[in-house]
């Protein structure tokens, strides 16, 4: 499943900015200036490299909030990317 | 407006884009005299009955119907991505938080037949078991009422229509919001991980429809898609309810084709009073257009390069007295009040930039404000549950675009418009 990485999804309504995330999976998130995850990609939903696809799993298990998903799929290639489903 | 005007206004465009405009004087959603369902039976017919689903949703693809709510999503994609699933359901949202825009509670008022036939259309095009009327308290609700005791009467729904009541906040017809207020909860977006055309009210497959765009639906299937396109522009067929306010003679609510300048839908709110300035188009989440852009078609591609859309069909005129700044600002610190305090960076980024725009407007000489603005854009920019932060942001970015010269002059310590502020600020 991992071999093409994967992407990491957010629950901003369940993020508290604990800050986990960011320590543990610092290539991938910053931390912003209240204390949230910040994507270093930019990406909504910022890429996992493959070789960092285990420990986001670990760090979606220790978000103390629940709030981290690791999602199979890698993001489009387009930052902007053409779902097929509407916005929600 | 006279057909002449029409003409000369045509002649002047630079654009080459095929926009076909209503005839004057013509209409398709507010045309009834009176909004009782013998009116609308009579100047419309009975809605043809669902014969062949799959045909009419090729139709409504081939028709371009999208949706007039604000993100302007295809709406035969979003009815078969609904279709899909098991036990759907309907709502027609009506919900219009958004200050500047009048249309959907002129559409209670005037057409609610309209709106009904289009929500019953929808429901029997994805199998919905439930359908619902979410709209806000008073005379919305009540036209509503009086518009279901008609049906009820004459067995024009197959579907029971329940009302839920919209609270009055600018997200309380966001799309997940609108399913978490039905499920009985707050009106609050959520997460976006369970779409709400896969998972919406209670789990069901869910489609929440704009009651601007059911109406169009229920158009379309009477009259078919070459009837819809036959105005508009071939990118956005069709015509929009727009809501005119600010410095015009005459605000309020008409439809129009998409194509039509922004010069000429201005004429038709009466024109500019006093000098014309810039416009702010899609609503307060929206952007601005430059007041010597008057011949800027209002469409999709059109607005694209002011980083604005056609949204909802909102346009503000700037006052000519008014400084375009101050207003950003005061339009940004409501959004930042309107939000719904779920999301860390929304929550935190908001307020500040419209504290930053703030001292901006006030005149703090500091030119490192404007770099503040543009850091906190990219801080807020796509990083909450809905597109709450990313309104704002296109309002921010567009005031910092539109106004150079009113950044200058404010960084210098003056202002083109306003006298100078009272001490300590009141506003």
């Amino acid at each position: 499943m991992s071999r093409r990485g994967a992407r990491l999804h957010i629950d901003w309504t369940a993020c508290e900015g604990r800050g986990l995330c960011s320590e543990m999976l610092t290539e991938i998130l910053a931390i912003d200036d209240w204390g949230y995850p910040l994507a270093r990609d930019g990406r909504p939903e910022p890429a996992v490299p493959r070789e960092l696809v285990a420990h986001a799993r670990r760090a979606e298990r220790l978000c103390p909030r629940l709030a981290l998903r690791v999602l199979p799929e890698p993001p489009p290639t387009r930052p902007q990317g053409g779902s097929q489903l509407p916005p929600s | 407006m006279t057909m002449l005007d029409h003409r000369e206004s045509r002649d002047r465009r630079t654009s080459t884009d095929d926009y076909r405009p209503l005839p004057p004087g013509a209409g398709r959603l507010l045309l009834a005299a009176h909004p009782d369902l013998a009116t609308h039976h009579r100047h419309l017919g009975l809605l043809p009955p669902l014969a062949q689903p799959a045909r009419l949703l090729a139709e409504i693809d081939a028709a371009g119907l999208r949706g007039r709510g604000g993100a302007g999503f295809p709406t035969a994609r979003k009815l078969a991505a609904v279709a899909a699933g098991r036990s759907p359901v309907v709502i027609a949202n009506g919900a219009e938080g958004e200050p500047a825009s009048a249309k959907d509670r002129t559409l209670w008022a005037h057409a609610p037949h309209l709106i009904l036939d289009g929500l019953q259309l929808a429901g029997a095009l994805v199998g919905a078991r439930r359908a619902i009327g979410y709209v806000p308290a008073g005379p919305s609700t009540a036209s509503l009422r009086r518009a279901l005791a008609d049906r009820e009467a004459a067995g024009a729904d197959p579907i029971p229509v329940e009302i839920v009541e919209a609270p009055d906040r600018f997200l309380a017809g966001e799309e997940s919001a609108v399913v978490s207020r039905i499920e009985g909860k707050p009106a609050l977006p959520r997460d976006t991980l369970r779409r709400v055309v896969v998972a919406g009210v209670d789990g069901h497959p869910t489609l929440v429809q704009n009651v601007e765009t059911l109406a169009h639906l229920a158009l379309l299937a009477r009259f078919g898609g070459a009837w819809f396109r036959g105005v508009g522009t071939s990118g956005d067929p069709g015509t929009f309810l727009a809501t005119v306010s600010g410095a015009v003679a005459a605000p309020g609510v008409y439809e129009v084709a998409y194509g039509i300048p922004l010069g000429d839908l201005l004429e038709r709110a009466g024109g500019w009073v006093g000098r014309p300035q810039a416009c702010l188009v899609g609503g307060y989440g929206g952007a601005w257009v430059p007041a010597d852009a008057a011949d800027v078609p209002v469409s999709t591609a059109g607005l694209r390069p002011f980083g604005a859309a056609p949204g909802a069909g909102v346009v503000v005129a700037l006052p000519a007295g008014a400084c375009g700044l101050r207003a950003a600002a005061d339009i940004t610190r409501y959004l930042a009040g309107q939000g719904a305090r779920q999301c860390g960076p929304c929550r935190n980024g908001l307020p500040q930039m419209a504290g930053t725009l703030t001292r901006l407007a006030d005149r703090e000489r500091s030119p490192a404000l404007v770099a503040e603005l543009e850091r906190l854009t990219r801080l807020v920019e796509g990083r909450g549950a809905c597109h709450h932060p990313d309104g704002t942001v296109r309002l921010v970015r567009s005031t910092l675009r539109t106004f150079p010269a009113e950044i200058d002059r404010h960084l210098a310590g003056t202002c083109g418009q306003e006298p100078m502020p009272a001490a300590g600020g009141a506003r």
